[in-house]
């Protein structure tokens, strides 16, 4: 039985990796389970300079799961290379950052940094919902991913994922501007645009007033888009939204994902991305699949 | 360490109609939990509601290896938690939290709580005051039918002194104002505090203008409790419109110095 795959180029044990923005940069979960076990590890959104994120509140609870507007916080690319990732190389496990920035500028110059790191690839977030410049300013429109793609293409030799948001109409032609950009691969769905109101008060519960819907309420709406950007692009998907084990994991990637992204599920487990390992193990013994590879697309459509 | 577990609910208890004291055998999270620390419960195994609850730990006893924490039944999470039954698993992570309340090198403590903030007070003051401390305590209330726990902060403390807002039970009024009453002509080394927030504003106030030092457990929506969303932001009180700084609750915290915190 081999579960192992190549992604885009970047080889990796098994298909589970842990989203962006659920894993912090490994050390927190790490003292809960050994992180070689994982596929690999998205890092959360990673930009030039450091950023303090969004006023509080900043997450809520939501049906079946949760509405989070942080804004991007995060350290800034240089204490990343210095902190939080030769601690990420001491676990044999895939290294994918991702990166955000405000500007097109942004993310080309946090991407020649990206490009001297001992890391495996590239996320690049052209999807955060929770901040006002860049992000999903260049994400909704086929012309805005090929150009951002591209230009980060010209200096970035490693494995390069664009990050899709699903706030648009047809997120199969914002797909085809990654790949045409220059993408390696494509991953998606970041989080869904929602809102909170709190009745009493009459204003809305997060202080950015709407912010990202992620867990299993968004499932059937990933898988859907999944399997409509996997019959638009020839280039590999990480897929995600809502996946909590192996059963949400196999079906992504029998809608085309050739590798999935546990990512709210972190929170309401530390182990649901390694319970998911083992259940997917557990589908290819009983369905005798000999490689996790051979499922991906498998979906026959009625 | 914090520890994922499953632990058994050994004794459910009402305090009121609405506040429940659960204790649960879990000798993995009591042997390292320090008093201010906090629990993450998973009230079902089903996704709604799907984040975990964070709850704070009123009493450790490290000789049983069991803790106690206690609840309001207040939103659907709590609902489904008040639903277990003494024999039931209670999924947990804890103990979590970095910061938390420290009293060695005070000798005279004071400790204000107000409404269901208290549980937290309640750790604090048993090894203060075990550890010879001199502790009094100052708890507020709404009227006579929210006073809780008055027995047991007896137990802890050198003083305790019970108030309600309307004067039904107790001293009538805040409790912070019969702390700032007791200043005049008491020193005190340290002022603890839960509750709601106007009155930890109220306490971080009078602590920087007497120039107390003054620690304070803070709550804020989390969504994971360990440090990993950063979701629980709060404000430090070197952050400015143009270089906003925040901590977070579950990691620095929940307990901070009340002067690094803006609130």
């Amino acid at each position: 039985m081999n579960t192992s795959i190549n992604f885009a180029g970047i080889k990796m044990k098994n298909p589970v990796t842990v989203a962006s923005g659920t894993f912090g940069y490994g050390r927190e979960y790490s003292k809960f389970f050994d992180l070689s076990k994982l596929g690999g590890i998205i890092t959360k959104g990673t930009s030039l300079k450091p950023k303090s994120g969004n006023k509080p509140p900043r997450v809520c609870e939501t049906p079946s799961g949760m509405l989070n507007s942080i804004g991007l916080q995060n350290p800034g690319v240089e204490y990343f290379a210095e902190n939080d990732l030769p601690f990420l190389k001491k676990f044999d496990t895939a290294i994918i950052v991702n990166a955000c920035g405000s500007t097109i500028d942004d993310y080309i110059d946090v991407c020649k940094i990206l490009d001297t790191l001992d890391i495996d690839g590239v996320e690049l977030n052209l999807s955060c919902p929770n901040v006002k410049e860049g992000c999903m300013a260049f994400g909704s429109s086929y012309q805005g991913v090929k150009e951002v793609t591209s230009r980060v293409r010209k200096v970035l030799n490693k494995p390069l994922i664009v990050k899709l948001t699903p706030n648009v109409s047809n997120i199969a032609e914002i797909a085809k501007g990654a790949e045409d950009g220059g993408a390696d691969a494509v991953s998606l769905i970041n989080t869904l645009l929602g809102m909170k109101i709190d009745i009493e008060k009459r204003r809305p519960v997060l202080a950015n007033n709407t912010g990202g819907i992620s867990g299993p309420a968004i499932r059937p709406l990933a898988v859907r888009m999944v399997y409509e950007v996997s019959q638009a692009v020839s280039i590999p998907i990480l897929g995600m939204g809502g996946i909590i084990n192996g059963e949400d994991a196999i079906e992504f990637m029998l809608a085309g994902a050739s590798a999935i992204s546990i990512g709210a599920g972190n929170f309401a487990n530390p182990y649901t991305s390694i319970n998911t390992i083992k259940e997917i193990e557990e589908y290819m013994k009983k369905h005798e699949i000999e490689n996790i590879s051979d499922i991906v697309g498998q979906v026959k459509m009625n | 360490m914090p520890e994922v577990v499953k632990v058994t609910l050994i004794k459910k208890e009402y305090l009121k109609p609405d506040i429940v004291k659960f204790k649960v055998q879990a000798d993995e999270i009591v042997k390292d939990a320090k008093p201010g620390n906090f629990l993450e419960i998973r009230v079902t195994e089903t996704t709604v509601p799907f984040l975990r609850r964070p709850i704070s730990i009123y009493n450790l006893n490290r000789n049983e290896g069991t803790l106690e924490f206690i609840f309001q039944i207040k939103g659907e999470g709590t609902k489904l938690l008040g639903k277990k039954e003494e024999g039931d698993l209670v999924d947990i992570i804890g103990p979590l939290g970095m910061g938390t309340f420290k009293f060695d090198k005070y000798e005279k403590i004071a400790v204000v709580g107000g409404g269901i903030g208290v549980f937290p007070l309640y750790e604090l003051s048993k090894e203060a005051k075990e550890a010879g401390k001199d502790v009094s305590i100052y708890l507020g209330f709404r009227s006579k039918d929210y006073v809780l726990l008055e027995k047991e902060f007896e137990n802890v403390s050198n003083k305790l002194v019970i108030t309600t807002d309307e004067g039904s039970y107790g001293i009538k009024g805040f409790a912070i104002n019969k702390l700032e009453e007791d200043l005049k002509n008491r020193k005190i080394d340290c002022i603890y505090a839960c509750g709601p927030l106007p009155m930890l504003k109220e306490v971080k106030k009078l602590a920087i203008e007497k120039e107390i030092p003054c620690q304070i457990s803070l709550e804020e929506r989390m969504g994971c409790g360990i440090g990993v969303c950063l979701g629980c932001a709060v404000k430090t009180a070197k952050s400015s419109k143009e270089n906003p700084e925040y901590w977070h609750v579950c990691k620095g915290g929940p307990v901070f110095q009340a002067k690094d915190v803006d609130i």
